[in-house]
């Protein structure tokens, strides 16, 4: 491994060690990663429990909304995930020290994805796992179809908090409220608890358009039929791919403005 | 070899249609303690963050440690560290957690070693283990500088070094400054509003107004040039533009 190489992880290890220690020294963080999605999944569960009672239920699958649920939160962690992990450092006011220290900004971004995958794990990780107890149902069971539908999930979440991230950046913490919101449009678009036949016909091209939708249409015929549609997987690496692509694109051009307007020490202000 | 630390040649800022650095020229020698003197909206800010990489120029150039700041700021940011009163430390790290995190990041080698030694040098072994947002002012002071020697920076770049800090405090601060400096040859550069500290440590000062360079040169011939006793006199004869300081620009 060459010297350089060995540093940039190091510099990308640091900055996991950073957050490590805010959260092993911070209960309400840890907290707010399993509380949500453990109330949020219980919800579904009854409400699922509850479909099933009714005069055809049974096309409800067993599981169908709470296994639709942990999906969208995957979706929903993995970006708040990148975009926490930034605002953190601008909470602390230390973004000044960050930026003129060797730490470049391909791995400040690498940084934040993969800080965003461990907190996704944990939070939905735990939701997950208390889905048998409470309901009987586990949905590791997909086995490495739950694989593709977390790498694609958790792909498209990155590409949120990017963009995220570039607004903060570029219009300061004014822009803060859309790492809770932006992500919220997608949720009735990729048709996370009803299928995208559902929708009105204009707005199903747009839903297409999406990496999530294939996740959910996809999810919704495993459970059904038990079949896994490979076509469904690989649309959806392909639209992340151009989606992970252009906010990168939209990152490192928020950098190169906030650098060009000396923002870099007053986001936050 | 290089003889300068620093190199701003013919250097512009200007934000839409605010000028903050007009065409600003000038060079540090290596291993000396220099500052820069303003007032407010003067472009000491904007000029020590694009000698960080913090805010690139409109034109110009920047040199630092012989290495072209714009194009290969990466190159030479290991060897330069910054400190400022306006940039924290995370507040609810321990005092310890921040400067191993620091120390990764710069990739020190044999970090445990160098952040003991710092500790123990700049008196902070008693709150190590306190978090940062818990820490006085002139603590908080004292790891902030311990983190900006934790690469054994060549220059180090410190915005009012010891603002609000007690006497004592700031003392203790200049001292171990000087003693780096000695110890390192490293070069110092800092913006300060105190004068008395210019005066005791600089061995050149870089006067601004209105973005531009207006006087350069060390404390005691400023005073001369001025008739002045006190760099405090020349700061606010260069501020109102008195009769003592057209003399001095022969005007």
């Amino acid at each position: 491994m060459s010297r350089s190489l060995r540093l940039s992880l190091l510099r990308i290890y640091a900055i996991h060690k950073r957050h490590y220690y805010l959260l092993r020294g911070s209960w309400p963080r840890i907290a707010e990663l399993f509380y949500w999605p453990t109330v949020q999944m219980i919800m579904w569960g009854f409400m699922n429990q509850y479909l099933m009672q009714r005069p055809g239920g049974e096309l409800i699958g067993t599981g169908m909304l709470i296994a639709a649920f942990l999906l969208w939160d995957i979706l929903f962690r993995s970006q708040l995930g990148v975009s926490l992990a930034f605002f953190e450092e601008i909470y602390s006011r230390n973004l000044g020290y960050l930026f003129v220290s060797p730490l470049r900004p391909h791995e400040l971004v690498c940084s934040l994805l993969s800080i965003a995958v461990l907190r996704t794990l944990l939070g939905v990780g735990v939701a997950a796992w208390l889905a048998t107890p409470f309901y009987g149902f586990s949905i590791f069971d997909m086995g490495w179809a739950l694989v593709a539908f977390f790498s694609n999930l958790i792909f498209f979440g990155w590409a949120i908090g990017l963009a995220v991230v570039a607004m903060v950046m570029r219009y300061g913490m004014g822009a803060e409220s859309l790492a809770w919101a932006l992500v919220f449009i997608f949720a009735p678009i990729t048709g996370v608890y009803y299928p995208v036949a559902i929708l009105p016909a204009w707005l199903q091209p747009i839903s297409w358009s999406l990496p999530p939708t294939y996740v959910f249409e996809g999810l919704r015929e495993l459970i059904t039929t038990h079949q896994f549609n490979t076509a469904h997987f690989f649309y959806a690496v392909l639209l992340n791919a151009v989606y992970l692509s252009l906010s990168i694109i939209l990152f490192m051009i928020a950098f190169r403005i906030a650098r060009k307007h000396g923002l870099l020490l007053q986001i936050g202000e | 070899m290089c003889l300068n630390a620093i190199e701003f040649h013919d250097v512009k800022k200007s934000y839409a249609h605010i000028v903050a650095v007009a065409g600003v020229t000038f060079s540090i020698a290596q291993g000396s303690v220099s500052a820069l003197l303003g007032g407010n909206g003067a472009g000491k800010t904007t000029l020590l963050s694009m000698l960080l990489g913090l805010v690139t120029p409109t034109h110009g150039q920047i040199h630092v440690l012989g290495t072209d700041m714009l194009r290969h700021r990466y190159r030479v940011l290991p060897r330069i560290s910054f400190m400022s009163p306006y940039v924290d430390l995370p507040f609810r790290l321990t005092v310890l957690q921040n400067l191993t995190f620091f120390a990764q990041l710069y990739g020190v080698s044999d970090t445990n070693k160098r952040v003991a030694k710092l500790l123990n040098e700049l008196n902070l072994e008693p709150v190590a283990r306190r978090h940062y947002g818990r820490l006085s002012a002139g603590q908080r002071t004292r790891v902030a500088l311990a983190k900006a020697l934790l690469n054994a920076p060549e220059l180090l770049v410190l915005d009012e070094p010891t603002a609000s800090l007690d006497p004592d405090t700031a003392d203790f601060m200049r001292r171990y400054l000087l003693d780096y400096r000695r110890e390192k040859n490293a070069t110092i550069l800092m913006a300060s509003h105190n004068m008395v500290e210019v005066e005791r440590m600089c061995e050149r000062v870089i006067i601004l107004k209105a973005g531009r360079v207006v006087d350069t040169d060390a404390p005691t011939a400023l005073l001369k040039k001025y008739g002045r006793e006190t760099l405090e006199q020349v700061f606010l004869d260069v501020a109102r533009h008195t009769r003592q300081a057209s003399v001095a620009h022969g005007e």
